[in-house]
């Protein structure tokens, strides 16, 4: 019963530490987008403000897988462990 | 004449205390029914009330009742700042705010969307404004609605409803043939159709999120160096947590102040491109020009 608690929740985390691999996407995607904003700047320091504002969209956008794993990661160590003890009980009873 | 200044001062005062007032019953409220917790503790919204309803128990969460308090607050904010206007003449101070903020709003929604939608400049402008007041309302230690995914998805759900709308401007006929413009690729439009609220709903609450969980581990994991590399201060010098002085509040600066604006931002940044990207504007400026001069035509 123990060992069997004890697997979920070691599986729990790992599996949310493994979900969040996926941040390592958008930083290299938000990290060349950054770059190409700075060279943009550096070629056409007039239009800075557009730029920025561009490239701020294009970082949230690039963000957005990462969220997604990073969403999945909270549920597994919040929400999951909970929910998979609960059905272990249930289906002891 | 003295009377009426009297009045005016008076609904002054009541408008200030519509936007200060929520905040402190925020505050409060937090106060009265938080239970006091020893070490980490992350929690969803807590539920105040629950009704029992056939299908689903309709429940009242502390991030339904934080942003209506919210909205009490925006609401006073545009009350306070548009008392007392006037068309001509001397303008006050607060005036020339209020048409600052109208003024950038509809530039915002111009530029971005085209003459087209100008009408959209007050959706976006509150949308703008929910959103940043709510992420900016943990600064007061609430629980911040917009953490929640339930209320941003709530906002996610009246934006997909938009682009929908707009791309039907053309008929049904037209909305089905851009879907499955190459044939092929029929499933993955209709599943990035699907997409587009998810992911601006998880984008909008995993930023929040995030920055909330990260500042509380981070405050606890200090409180407990602090209690391990200072517990031998004699007296009370020996509880009082120093090393969660400063760091915690830079963080906060970031995930609380920035964060937040700037996720207020992309949002309704994205609401106004999807929407003026899923209008169809040559086919149905086409159809309407179309249309006048069958009716000119015609006549």
């Amino acid at each position: 019963m123990e060992l069997a608690i004890g697997i979920i929740l070691g599986c729990c985390a790992l599996g949310a530490g493994v979900a969040m691999v996926a941040g390592i996407g958008p930083g290299i995607g938000e990290g060349n987008a950054v770059a190409k904003a700075c060279e943009a700047i550096g070629r056409q320091p007039e239009c800075k403000g557009d730029v920025t504002t561009t490239m701020l969209m294009g970082c949230a956008i690039a963000e957005t897988t990462g969220l997604y794993a990073l969403v999945i990661a909270i549920l597994l160590i919040f929400v999951a462990p909970k929910q998979f003890v609960n059905i272990l009980l249930d289906s002891l009873k | 004449m003295l009377k009426n200044k009297v009045l005016f001062k008076v609904v002054d005062i009541f408008y200030l205390a519509l936007i200060i007032v929520p905040f402190i019953l925020g505050m409060a409220l937090n106060v009265v029914t938080k239970p006091l917790a020893d070490g980490i503790e992350i929690t969803g919204a807590r539920i105040f009330w629950q009704i029992d309803f056939p299908v689903q128990p309709l429940v009242i969460t502390e991030s339904q009742v934080n942003s209506w308090l919210v909205v009490i607050a925006i609401t006073g904010l545009c009350l306070f700042l548009t008392h007392g206007i006037k068309a001509a003449g001397k303008i006050t101070v607060r005036q020339h705010i209020a048409e600052f903020i109208v003024e950038k709003a509809k530039n915002l929604v111009v530029t971005n969307m085209g003459e087209y939608f100008e009408g959209f400049a007050p959706f976006i402008a509150a949308v703008l404004g929910l959103s940043a007041f709510s992420s900016l309302s943990s600064l007061t230690g609430m629980f911040p609605p917009t953490s929640d995914i339930n209320v941003v998805s709530g906002w996610a759900i009246v934006v997909f409803i938009l682009i929908t709308y707009y791309k039907l401007k053309c008929g049904p006929v037209h909305y089905v043939k851009t879907l499955c413009s190459p044939v092929l690729l029929t499933p993955l439009n209709v599943i990035s159709e699907v997409a587009t609220p998810v992911s601006m709903a998880f984008r909008h609450y995993g930023n929040v999120l995030s920055g909330l969980v990260i500042s509380i581990l981070v405050s606890t994991g200090l409180s407990g160096l602090s209690k391990t590399l200072l517990g031998w201060l004699p007296g009370i010098l020996g509880e009082i947590p120093f090393l969660q002085i400063g760091l915690p509040a830079v963080l906060s600066v970031y995930f609380d102040l920035f964060s937040g604006c700037l996720q207020a931002f992309i949002f309704a940044m994205l609401t106004m491109l999807y929407v003026s990207g899923g209008f169809p504007a040559e086919e149905y400026f086409k159809r309407k020009n179309k249309k006048k001069q069958k009716s000119i035509g015609g006549n």
